[in-house]
């Protein structure tokens, strides 16, 4: 196979664009996407400051690594859920892009706020770990960018993601977050930091391929506890149909976008109405979960970034 | 040829097509790219007796 661009021999063939591409014509070619998809969506201004949400995965080390390379400033927020032998190592491999892009890095260490590490957090509140990850990442996250004054978070969710939820939704049925999904969540003043997806419209193939072709050292292995079998099982079942019919995936998911355009979207946060008397986060009650975590585990201090630059 | 996929080490002792090695081991193209010698390649390459050869998974738990 040839590069459709070059005629140089190509690096990967795009079935869903009905083309192949080199690598230097590939990397152009995903990157172009993802600033269309920025400028379109109108995700990020100049004025904007960003932080990307970093897991160590192959997503988010390429988006971090990918919107610096396309002209946006961005530093990284890390939490570190203090997984035996695994946050460590994703800690490494972040600290090696934060190096590469001279940018910098908060870490949040929930074993040192709450005394205990994710699992220990999990069982003692009888959730399910993942659960208890959720709540604690996008608490952190919005924190962060109060705290500290970012205007966005940018996280790595890919269109294999968006697709497969999307998925489940529908199979299912679950209109409470059916229309909820989109490339840009808007944020609530002082409250709620707005959110973007720049990959929203990038397969997990081309997030891979780019972080191959760039050399990005990111942890291959999963979260030990991150089994979702359901992801996993709707992935497989949307990468067999793409298999014999190439760019379903992506027109299932432009697809979408169009339709809650036409008939509005409804926003995913900030549908509790109220916020947390202790911290301003949205909530049900007065106090939102985070608070009523530190209080039950918290050692009394307030909540600290360690800074990595 | 040495293939590393998933933890595992596969010999194969004659020369193939990238596409051929994934159907030997039921992987799809859509869930993985074939790396030889450090290099991303398409379906279509032939892989030599003495390359390296690394299978990498595509899809994450999300
Ligand atoms: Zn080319
Ligand atoms: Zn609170």
């Amino acid at each position: 196979m040839k590069c459709r661009v070059c005629g140089k021999p190509a690096s990967i063939n795009l079935r869903s664009y009905k083309t192949a591409l080199c690598e230097e014509d590939f990397i152009a070619f995903l990157e172009k996407r993802v600033s269309n998809t920025i400028k379109k969506y109108r995700l990020m201004e100049e004025a904007d400051r960003p932080v990307v949400a970093v897991s160590g995965g192959k997503d988010s080390l390429s988006l971090w690594y990918m919107i610096n390379r396309i002209g946006y400033a961005a530093d990284g927020i890390y939490v570190d859920l203090g997984i035996e032998g695994y946050s460590g190592r994703s800690l490494g491999k972040i600290r090696q892009m934060a190096d590469i892009l001279r940018r910098k890095v908060y870490i949040f260490h929930v074993q040192e706020a709450l005394q205990r590490g994710i699992d220990g957090i999990a069982k003692a509140i009888r959730r399910p770990t993942c659960s208890a990850c959720g709540t604690i990442k996008r608490y952190i996250m919005n924190r962060i960018c109060i705290d500290k004054g970012y205007t966005l978070l940018a996280t790595g969710h890919n269109l294999d993601d968006e697709a497969s939820a999307l998925f489940g939704n529908i199979l299912y049925w679950k209109k409470e977050y059916l229309w909820k999904k989109n490339v840009l969540l808007e944020g609530k003043e002082d409250h709620l930091v707005k959110k973007i997806k720049p990959f929203f419209l990038c397969s997990e193939r081309e997030i891979a391929a780019y972080a191959i072709m760039k050399g990005i050292d990111y942890i291959y292995e999963e979260c030990p506890f991150s089994k979702d079998a359901k992801t996993l099982t709707y992935k497989g079942i949307l990468n067999g149909i793409e298999e014999s019919s190439p760019g379903t995936k992506i027109m299932f998911v432009k697809g979408y976008l169009n339709m809650v355009k036409e008939k509005g979207g409804e926003k995913e946060d900030g549908r509790e109405g109220r916020y947390c008397l202790q911290c301003g986060y949205p909530t049900f009650s007065d106090k939102c979960s985070f608070c009523r975590l530190l209080d039950r585990f918290g050692t009394g201090c307030a909540v600290e970034f360690d800074q990595y630059d | 040829m040495r293939v590393e996929c998933e933890g595992n080490t596969y010999e194969f002792e004659r020369p193939m097509l990238a596409s051929k090695l994934l159907e030997q081991l039921s992987l799809s193209r859509e869930t993985h790219l074939v790396v030889v010698n450090s290099k991303l390649v398409t379906e279509d390459h032939k892989i030599e007796k003495d390359d390296e050869v690394k299978l990498v998974r595509v899809v994450s738990g999300g």
